[in-house]
């Protein structure tokens, strides 16, 4: 029995032992020399493990009575998670290694996190979910402030952390009075125990769950964190942290209200209505005056976790499914982005201004040509996968009887377009200030040539977003039902 | 030939794509290298065009030539041309070879500035010849990103504000009507356009937050689509746009604006607004018939006062897609058939006249009005031309302005005498402001020192105008030409029209029958 129910988290504890095993390996060995080698490594048994999951993964199995849920949904997220962290890795090595910042800590905390991510997805129990979320967590706030002797990143750990705690009590007090009200802390129990409409205690239980789950997936009005956590923390963390937990936590958030809420959708969706709306707004609205890059991508993301917010609270298997696309596309959209702002250098130094960009199509015609994907991509215009992750999302919310979110959500849209438009501006009118140096590291280069052609491309009839829209509906179609 | 229209569509990316790869270094040589490409390439489109042209059957009102093929989220990659936007296809495919020789004295970035061109054009035609609603959107919303770079980084002094203002003013209107298409493929289950036009979308009256929809959600969805559309023609009071992009456009961007981008609207009008909202257009056509009356008063008036040559005949065009929006919403053959005219004709006039002032802009780099007057002196072949488009702006017989503008006010005369009234008197504000403008330019003493030495046309230069006259001269003796490629399609629209319309009327007589 036991045995079966390992067999299901084969990838977890794959990923957990290669862990233990590099940190000892590490620890009683050559230390940090063996940094770079661990971090392609790590990066290699993403990929491995992504398509094991890929090729392997089959129809729905559920361990430990119920605690733990592998199918297509999680399957998807999981897969997305992988690959994204292992983009990560591959476009932080350089920047990592010139700084002096690669310990062998910076992979296997990775590893931790997407442990802990993996988890949190395939979730069914309301323990199985805070075990995950906290592993990812602290793994996050000790690579947050992977710079110990900087006051930025320490100050960027602590916050993260502080905040963190917050939410994680936030989250707890929800699943205690879902317990409570509830009697069970399975999600199929507490389906059943909503049957018919939830008790005024377990919808408190719910909102404090979801308070604690905007906080993971920084929608406003719980997104304090997020600008300066981004800003302080090592561009490749920032990278990372802007990928695959975004995707772990909205994907969390999505097996919850559809699994364990999902007989109660009229309750938490006006909720999420409102996080979308806020977030969409708050984040477009508060870029406008950002002067560095990181803290630009920090209300960036907000505002696009409110369009993906926006698909789940349409509450229907279309609105997870325009979820998932919209999250592959945003993933694909800030590893290239992230990779151009790991290429902003000057003299050795990393440049985070936003003005440094200036002429930057002079001197560096096709980094600006990608960025200038990158940027149009991320304000939905289109013919960018951007427009189609909106279209998308637009699509599930006015299905789900939301016009007057997705009227909102265009509009906002139009708004953050102005940022996204001032680093065009910057790249292709602005003065010469001689700002950066032009050297772009290979691997730099290549993830971000391969990502603005997807971005750019992979809408073409014959590619088709490479079959991601079917697989996606077949994942939400699990997770909906 | 089965695939003529993508072929068509995507030969100028192709020639782009051979333009970024294949062209290094930034001398002279590889600058005319790069136009040569870019104006052979043009020319190749154009020829294909012709094929088009050929193979166009008027008499068949359907999509002809279409083409389709699996695309994503539900929806297809569909092509097809009928009478409506085969001329529009062909204006722009006619149009372009002309901007990139006009553009033959430009010494920045010239293979960037060929690459945007080339783009362009391929979205312009796409936005002409998609028959599924999100490639429409696709192609049309695709177009800001060159226009933006174009007037961004090859345009004059405040070439910052004025593409920021015309990026996020098409792109608001344009998103609206993002949500509208979503709220159609919803309801009607499909984005395939020749459906999309059998397809009664609801007619209910409701309110919302206590206003009284008139129409329902068939009203709803005009007004999106009205937002976008008004934006692009551009309609007053939301023209401001406009003169900003094309003062501080290049002469060939302005040229791409004021000829083809423009034309987008009023094609949009066609296309979406009347054969798929019948009731929404029918309730909200006195509003366009009397904003189009106003804007063609108001912008003739203003720019009577302009200083700049470009803002005056920006404004101009403002005033005379008056007439078109106008033509559009008199729902009869002749309003339509003089609004697809003045459109195709406006093209060949205001490119024009954004030409001739680039003539004189390239040799003395002002567009002040003040700083030129009695060019006639030295350059009487630019008088002879100027005059010539001139006059055809202004609608003056055997010019083609002048079909359009009296087939749109006999069209507007049968339906509202009041707005035919006040539009007639901005024909005669045209003249007043267009013939001073060549009166100030062109004729008098030439007093001002700097004008001593001006030369006149080169040959390039007149090779680029003949063309130009030409389709001028020929539509406005024998408007035949155009009138029998439309004609069918734009009588079997109507049709549609007045039968959609009958059958609501039928449906809300009974229904008010049953409530008495």
């Amino acid at each position: 029995m036991i045995g079966a129910d390992i067999q299901i988290l084969m990838p977890e504890v794959v990923l957990s032992v290669y862990a233990m095993v590099a940190l000892l390996g590490a620890v009683y060995t050559t230390k940090d020399g063996a940094a770079s080698l661990l971090t392609w490594m790590t990066a290699g048994l993403f990929v491995l493990v992504a398509i094991a999951i890929g090729v392997n993964g089959q129809g729905t199995h559920i361990a430990f009575g119920g605690m733990f849920v592998d199918d297509g949904f999680a399957r998807f997220a999981k897969i997305t998670i992988l690959i994204s962290a292992a983009a990560v890795l591959l476009i932080s090595e350089g920047y990592m290694l010139r700084r002096g910042l690669l310990r062998f800590e910076y992979p296997v905390l990775i590893t931790l996190a997407v442990v802990g991510m993996m988890v949190m997805v395939s979730a069914g129990d309301l323990m199985a979910l805070y075990m995950g979320l906290e592993l990812q967590s602290l793994a996050m706030y000790v690579i947050a402030s992977l710079r110990r002797d900087s006051a930025k990143s320490t100050e960027a750990g602590l916050k993260y952390f502080v905040l963190g705690a917050l939410s994680s009590g936030l989250l707890l007090y929800g699943a205690s009075l879902t317990y409570g009200f509830a009697g069970t802390t399975l999600f199929t129990g507490i389906i059943a125990a909503a049957e018919g409409g939830a008790s005024l205690g377990l919808l408190f239980g719910m909102a404090f769950l979801i308070a604690g789950f905007a906080f993971k997936v920084s929608a406003a009005p719980f997104h304090m964190w997020t600008p300066d956590v981004y800003e302080g923390a090592p561009t490749p963390i920032t990278a990372f942290m802007a990928t695959a937990p975004k995707v772990a936590a909205i994907a969390l958030f999505a097996r919850v209200v559809h699994d364990a809420f999902g007989g109660i959708i009229g309750d938490w969706q006006q909720i999420v209505a409102f996080l979308a709306l806020v977030s969409m707004f708050l984040g477009a609205i508060a870029a406008i005056g950002q002067g560095n890059i990181k803290r630009l991508m920090a209300y960036s993301s907000i505002s696009h976790m409110g369009f993906a917010l926006m698909g789940l609270a349409a509450g229907t298997v279309g609105g997870v499914q325009a979820m998932l696309v919209y999250m592959v596309i945003y993933v694909t959209m800030n590893i290239g982005t992230f990779a151009l702002i790991l290429s902003m250098e000057k003299d050795g130094r990393p440049v985070t201004d936003i003005a440094a960009l200036k002429s930057h199509a002079k001197r560096q015609p096709l980094m600006a040509l990608v960025m200038l994907v990158m940027m149009f991509s991320l304000a939905g215009v289109p013919p960018m996968l951007g427009f189609f992750g909106k279209y998308a999302v637009l699509l599930a919310a006015y299905e789900g009887g939301l016009a007057w979110l997705a009227v909102s959500g265009v509009i906002a849209s139009v708004i953050s377009a102005f940022y996204y438009l001032r680093i065009v501006y910057y790249m292709y009118f602005g003065e010469d200030t001689q700002a950066l140096d032009g050297r772009v590291p290979p691997m730099l280069w290549v993830t971000a040539v391969v990502t603005a052609g997807i971005v750019g491309l992979a809408w073409i009839p014959g590619v088709n977003l490479f079959g991601l829209d079917p697989i996606a509906a077949a994942a939400a179609a699990t997770l909906v039902n | 030939m089965g695939n003529i229209l993508t072929l068509t569509t995507f030969l100028p990316v192709l020639g782009a794509v051979i333009l970024a790869l294949g062209l290094r270094g930034d001398d002279a040589a590889a600058q005319r290298n790069a136009k040569w490409v870019a104006l052979v390439t043009t020319i190749v489109t154009f020829i294909c065009s012709l094929f088009i042209l050929t193979n166009f059957d008027p008499t068949n009102t359907d999509f002809q030539m279409v083409e389709t093929a699996d695309w994503i989220m539900g929806l297809q990659y569909k092509m097809g041309v009928d009478g409506i936007s085969i001329l529009f296809v062909m204006l722009t495919t006619f149009l372009m070879p002309l901007v990139i020789a006009s553009c033959w004295n430009v010494t920045t970035r010239v293979k960037e500035y060929m690459i945007a061109f080339l783009i362009l054009e391929t979205l312009m035609l796409g936005v002409f010849l998609a028959l599924d609603l999100v490639l429409f959107y696709l192609f049309f919303e695709a177009g800001l990103i060159p226009m933006f770079l174009i007037i961004g980084i090859w345009g004059g002094k405040d070439r910052i504000y004025a593409s920021f203002k015309f990026f996020l003013y098409t792109f608001l209107g344009s998103v609206l009507m993002l949500v509208a298409m979503v709220a159609m493929f919803s309801q009607a289950g499909t984005t395939d356009i020749p459906t999309l036009m059998g397809f009664a979308f609801g007619t209910e009256d409701f309110s919302i937050l206590g206003v009284q929809i008139v129409g329902g959600m068939q009203t709803l969805l005009w007004l999106a689509f009205f937002a976008s559309f008004a934006v692009k023609m551009p309609m007053w009071p939301v023209h401001t746009w406009l003169p900003d992009a094309h003062v501080q456009a290049p002469t060939a961007g302005s040229v791409v604006l004021a000829a083809i981008l423009l034309k987008m609207g009023g094609y949009g009008f066609l296309r979406f607004s009347l054969p798929m909202f019948p009731v929404g257009s029918e309730v909200m056509a006195p509003l366009v018939l009397w904003l189009s009356a106003i804007a063609i008063v108001y912008t003739s008036l203003v720019a009577l006062v302009q200083a700049d040559m470009k803002k005056l005949i920006a404004y101009s065009s403002v005033a005379h897609m008056g007439f078109v929006t106008m033509g559009i919403f008199t729902f009869n053959q002749q309003g339509l058939d003089g609004a697809i005219f003045q459109m195709i004709s406006h093209g060949f006039i205001s490119g024009a006249l954004f030409l001739c002032v680039g003539v004189i802009y390239d040799r003395m780099h002002t567009r002040e009005i003040d700083a030129y007057g009695g060019l006639v002196n030295r350059m009487p072949a630019y008088a002879l031309i100027f005059l010539f488009f001139t006059m055809a702006n202004v609608g003056l017989p055997g010019t083609s302005g002048f079909v359009g503008e009296f087939l749109t006010l006999v069209g507007v005369f049968q339906v509202n005498t009041w707005v035919a009234l006040v539009a007639t008197s901005g024909v005669i504000f045209s003249a007043g402001y267009a013939l001073w403008l060549y009166r100030r330019v062109v004729l008098g003493d030439l007093i001002k020192e700097s004008l001593r030495s001006i030369t006149d046309m080169t040959r390039r230069e007149r090779l680029i105008f003949a063309p130009l006259v030409v389709m001028t001269l020929l539509l406005g003796v024998y408007p035949a030409l155009v009138l029998d490629m439309i004609g069918p399609s734009v009588a079997a629209l109507i049709d549609n029209y007045d039968a959609a319309l009958a059958a609501f009327d039928a449906a809300s007589q009974v229904a008010a029958n049953e409530g008495s």
